[in-house]
């Protein structure tokens, strides 16, 4: 066999490159700077990612989908706009962290998020079940130690043991499921050909269907849906702010690219098995989701709820197997990143400050911090899906496309989640905006910014408005990477 | 030559075992071993599968190592999380680490 370079496996593999290098000059950075000023490697992280962001952008866009590095590594539109989605996000997230009091001043956190970040990328474009799990793996072993990074804090480590804990044991399940079927196939490990053997008829229906149920697990766990969900709350709970916002929304949309690969690419012949299998886990992570965050007093909790219901909203675009619906998933997942990270990021600013993550001590904030108020006026509309945020025009379209599928059972059960989720959407916004703290003396009490949640509370609220008023070019440019999957 | 399903009844038993043991027991490096358990399952699985049915390429022993070095380091940061929470609390009983719940 003989093997040649091609420009063009280079440039599949960029952004993973360059997240490399910029981890590289992170840790000899941080070596370079004194304690007080280590805080300046968020910025550092935050501006290269930006770089590495638009250098992509400029010299990496796949034209044809191809598959590169003996097949492992797809290169195509679907996986480089998820890497795009991801490195925004974690430069997001690298500009929350450096106020943090555990995080900021620590070059190894920010390693950490772009090894993390490194390992979602090559989520976005595997096309091999070894590099699948591997990819998932690289992605998740960073995030356990950032949750249980405080090791301090009895709550910090405890997420970080429960989300390995849980991690592991799905995805070794998962594993499982991966050997099987590279055992079924009879050696075959890339995606786009057991999709072939399935659809030729060269492998059982029944033992694939049994197969990508195990595997379902291990995904399932990725993007916190019905039953696999019950880590989220806890590990969302007890993490650093900003590494529960990294959690829900970016390690989410990882897992949902590979789901979205997965079973669109590989069992998309067998789709009447899992579908409705699908949309009954949605259902159920819609309802469970919201009825339990109506109850919650903490705000990481109840968003952690909320983020669950979001899992379900998304499936549902999946669950129509249509471009239409693969394109909805992936413009819902592109809104949900923009609005839950500003949310977490608000709730990192605000804790920052007050020290608490209690619903009740948001009382009185637009007089503390109208901005932060305005900020977390737009993120909670959007998440509630009201116009014109990114969210609703998200879920006009996850609807439309299970419409077009005729699931209008689906459609009914998301609107009607959608109505509960408002309602403790807009009870935090109570909070917020018509209650006053105890003794009336917000002036006394401001919550001030620092410049760095400024930039990135006001980037992603841009965003949110963005995508949800002139949504015609994001919704081309998640169209192309919809069909770029096939 | 013993049949290819002794070793894949094997493998499921051992999985099973992991499975249950992940289940049950309540200390958390118990839980861990579990885990391990089932990740040799899977393991013994691919070498099987890659014996019987391509000897000549290397795909199912690449995968294997690719696992096994994956669950080392999965299990350092495991014991890692379980040392940082017992220098906090004396105890790795799953059962007592309960401060998050609903």
């Amino acid at each position: 066999m003989t093997f040649s370079f091609t420009s063009s496996m280079i440039m599949a593999v960029l952004p993973e490159i360059l997240l490399l290098l910029l981890g590289i000059i992170v840790l000899i950075v941080d070596l370079l700077l004194k304690e007080e000023k280590r805080r300046n490697l968020g910025w550092l992280t935050a501006g290269g990612l930006l770089t590495i962001l638009i250098v992509s952008l400029l010299v990496a866009r796949p034209s044809e989908a191809e598959l590169v590095w003996g097949g492992m590594v797809r290169y195509d539109g679907m996986g480089f706009f998820f890497k795009m989605l991801f490195i925004f996000a974690a430069a997001m997230t690298s500009l929350f962290m450096m106020d943090h009091k555990a995080l900021g001043h620590r070059g190894e956190a920010y390693l950490l998020l772009l090894a993390s970040t490194l390992g979602m990328s090559l989520m976005a474009s595997a096309s091999d079940i070894i590099m699948l799990y591997l990819a998932i793996e690289t992605t998740s072993i960073p995030l356990y130690i950032l949750a249980g990074f405080m090791t301090g804090d009895d709550r910090s480590t405890e997420a970080g043991f429960k989300y390995l804990l849980f991690g592991a044991l799905t995805s070794t399940v998962m594993l499982y499921g991966l050997s099987l079927l590279y055992g079924f196939s009879g050696g075959v490990t890339n995606i786009y050909e057991i999709g072939e053997l399935v659809a030729s008829g060269a492998l059982a229906p029944l033992l694939v269907a049994g197969v990508a149920m195990l595997i379902l697990v291990g995904i399932g766990f990725k993007v916190s849906i019905f039953p696999f969900h019950f880590w989220a709350p806890d590990v969302y709970d007890g993490s650093p702010t900003p590494i529960s916002g990294f959690l829900s929304t970016a390690s989410k949309a990882a897992g949902f690219a590979i789901l979205l690969r997965l079973f669109l690419v590989a069992f998309p012949q067998i789709s009447l098995s899992w579908s409705l299998l699908l949309a009954v886990m949605a259902t159920l992570a819609m309802t469970l989701g919201n009825l339990v965050a109506m109850a919650q007093t903490n705000i990481k909790r109840l968003l952690a709820y909320s983020s669950i219901a979001h899992a379900g909203y998304a499936m549902i675009g999946l669950v129509a197997v249509s471009e239409l619906g693969t394109t909805s998933t992936i413009f819902y997942l592109m809104a949900y990143i923009l609005t839950n990270l500003a949310a977490f990021g608000i709730v990192a600013a605000v804790s920052h400050v007050t020290g608490s993550d209690e619903i009740k001590d948001y009382s009185g904030l637009s007089r503390r911090s109208p901005g932060l108020a305005l900020a977390m006026l737009v993120a909670f509309l959007s998440l509630a899906g009201m116009p014109p945020f990114g969210g609703f025009v998200a879920k006009v379209f996850v609807f439309a496309a299970a419409m077009e599928a005729n699931l209008v059972w689906l459609v009914v059960v998301g609107v009607l989640n959608s109505i509960v989720g408002v309602f403790y959407y807009l009870t935090v916004l109570k909070y917020v905006y018509l209650y006053r703290m105890e003794d009336e003396d917000e002036e006394k009490h401001p919550i001030p910014l620092s410049l760095s949640y400024a930039i990135a509370l006001t980037v992603l609220s841009i965003g949110i408005l963005l995508v949800g008023t002139l949504f015609a070019p994001w919704f081309g440019f998640s169209g192309a990477a919809a069909i770029a999957l096939f | 030559m013993i049949p290819i399903s002794w070793y894949l009844i094997l493998a499921a038993a051992l999985f099973s075992i992991g499975l249950f043991g992940v289940l049950a027991r309540k200390n958390a490096v118990a839980i861990l071993l579990g885990i391990e358990l089932m990740l040799n399952a899977v393991n013994i699985n691919l070498v099987t599968f890659w014996r019987y049915l391509e000897p000549a390429k290397v795909t199912g022993q690449v995968f294997a190592i690719i696992v096994f070095a994956v669950a080392a380091a999965e299990v350092s940061v495991g014991l890692a999380l379980i040392i940082s929470i017992y220098r906090r609390r004396d105890t790795v009983v799953a059962n007592d680490i309960d401060l998050l719940k609903w």
